[in-house]
C-alpha cells in the first residue's frame, strides 16, 4: 500500500496515476476539473469500481457507495479525498 | 471474426499438453486470444506457422491423445453482440486500425445474424427497488473491492430463470433447437479500443453473486488486456447485456449465432409505479428479450421475462 499523501499535489498525482492505469490512452492533461470522469474518460461501471477501490487502498480510507457521486470529477475527488486524508 | 494471424506457439511438437493449456496465441480483430488444447495428450504436429493468416476453424495442430488421434484444436471465435456507441471524448485517443477491424467484424456478424435469424422482441419493465435496496445494504458492509454491481443480480436472475426456459439457452442447429445442459452467459463487455466482446461466464446459475462479480471482473480485465482464451469467446450459450447507468433505457439487441436469445437490460430509471393502489416512485429497468422465432414464441418470451422479474423481487435468494 502506498504512503498516504498529505499535500494537494500528492493527492492529485495519486488520483491521476490511478486514472492513467484505468484509461492508459487518455491524455489527462486535457481533463478539466469539473468534467465528469466517466464521461470524459469513457469509464464504465466496472472501471469506476476499480478507481474507487484503488483510491481506498492507496489512501487507506473507506469510500461508502453513497459517496461515489462525490468523486465523480477531479475537483470533487480533490475536495472529498482531501478532507478524508487531512 | 473471420480470420486471425497466428502470433506464436507456446508448446513444441513432442511436448505433453493438458486440456485447457494455452498452446498458441492468435491475433484477431478482437485482440490477441489464447488458443487452448481441447484434449490432453502430446502435441504431435504443428500445421500453421507463426505469422500465417488463417480463417476461423482452421486446423492449427494435431494432439495425439493416448495413442489415438485427438479432436483438433480450433481457433473458435465468437461474434459480438450489440452496436457500440462511437467514442467522442476529446481526452481519449484510439487505435483507429484496431477499431476499424473490430467494426468490420461486428458488421459481418450482425449482418449474418439479421439475415439468418428471424428475431422477435418482447419487453418488460421490472421494478428494481427491492434489488437495489438489498444491494445497498450488502455493499455497505464491504470495502469497494468486495462490492457488487447491480448487473450481477441481473445476470444471476436471468441465469436462474433460464433453467425453466431451455429454448432460450440453446442453439439452432441443422433445422432444430438444441438445448444446452449448462448455462454459460455471454457477458457483453465494451472494449476501450472500441467494439465489444461477450465472453462466457460459465455455469452462471450455480454461482453466488460474489462469485459472479469476481468472474465478471476477471473476464472484463482479460478482455481489455487482450488475454481472453478462444473458449471464452465460443462457449456462451446465451448473451446478457446491461446497458449500464449511462446507457439507453432499452435496446433490441442482435442475437449472436448460433444462440437463440439475448437479453438486454436498460439503464435504471425512476418511474411512477402503482403499489397497492397508490402511485409511488420506483427504480426500474426495461428488460428486452430478442429471441429466434424458429426456436420459441413470444408468449414464452413474455413468461421468461416475468420469471426474471419475480426473481429480482427476492434478491436475497439470488
Amino acid at each position: 500500500m502506498s504512503a498516504q499523501p498529505k499535500t494537494g499535489e500528492g493527492l492529485r498525482e495519486t488520483i491521476l496515476g490511478i486514472l492513467a492505469e484505468i484509461a492508459p490512452e487518455a491524455d489527462l492533461s486535457r481533463l478539466k476539473p469539473e468534467e465528469n470522469l466517466r464521461d470524459a474518460l469513457d469509464i464504465d461501471s466496472l472501471d469506476f469500481l476499480h478507481f474507487a477501490s484503488r483510491l481506498e487502498q492507496r489512501l487507506s480510507i473507506r469510500i461508502p457507495e453513497t459517496d461515489y457521486r462525490k468523486i465523480a470529477t477531479l475537483a470533487g475527488c480533490l475536495g472529498y479525498l482531501g478532507s478524508k486524508t487531512s | 471474426m473471420t480470420e486471425g494471424v497466428l502470433v506464436g506457439w507456446l508448446k513444441s511438437p513432442g511436448e505433453t499438453v493438458r486440456k485447457g493449456d494455452v498452446i498458441a496465441e492468435v491475433e484477431t480483430d478482437k485482440g490477441v486470444i489464447q488458443v487452448e488444447a481441447f484434449v490432453s495428450g502430446t502435441l504431435d504436429k504443428i500445421l500453421v506457422k507463426p505469422g500465417t493468416t488463417t480463417p476461423v476453424g482452421t486446423l492449427l495442430a494435431i494432439i495425439r491423445e493416448d495413442g489415438q488421434a485427438a479432436p483438433p484444436p480450433r481457433a473458435a471465435m465468437a461474434a459480438s453482440t450489440t452496436e457500440p456507441l462511437p467514442r467522442r471524448s476529446p481526452v481519449i485517443t484510439r487505435d483507429d486500425d484496431k477499431s476499424e477491424r473490430m467494426r468490420r467484424a461486428i458488421a459481418a456478424a450482425m449482418e449474418h445474424s439479421k439475415r439468418e435469424i428471424p428475431h422477435y422482441y418482447v419487453s418488460e419493465t421490472i421494478d428494481m427497488q427491492a434489488a437495489l435496496d438489498w444491494l445497498a445494504g450488502f455493499n455497505a458492509k464491504f470495502p469497494v473491492a468486495q462490492r457488487i454491481l447491480y448487473g450481477t443480480l441481473l445476470i444471476k436472475a436471468a441465469a436462474m430463470a433460464l433453467r425453466d426456459f431451455p429454448e432460450f439457452n440453446a442453439s439452432w442447429q441443422n433445422g432444430r433447437v438444441v438445448a444446452h445442459p449448462s448455462i454459460h452467459i455471454g457477458v457483453a463487455i465494451t472494449l476501450r479500443s472500441g467494439g465489444l466482446v461477450a465472453p462466457a461466464l460459465r455455469d452462471a446459475d450455480r454461482q453466488s453473486l460474489s462469485e459472479i462479480m469476481i468472474n465478471v471482473r476477471d473476464l472484463a480485465e482479460r478482455a481489455k488486456s487482450g488475454s481472453l482464451r478462444a473458449s471464452d469467446l465460443s462457449d456462451a450459450t446465451v448473451t446478457v447485456t446491461s446497458l449500464g447507468d449511462r446507457g439507453a433505457e432499452s435496446a433490441c439487441a442482435v442475437i449472436v449465432p448460433p444462440q437463440t436469445a439475448i437479453i438486454a437490460f436498460g439503464r435504471i430509471v425512476e418511474r411512477p409505479w402503482a403499489v397497492e393502489g397508490r402511485v409511488v416512485v420506483r427504480s426500474t429497468t426495461m428488460a428486452t428479450l430478442s429471441a429466434d422465432h424458429r426456436a420459441s414464441d413470444a408468449h414464452r418470451g413474455g413468461l421468461f421475462l416475468a420469471a426474471i422479474s419475480r426473481l429480482l423481487q427476492a434478491p436475497a435468494a439470488l
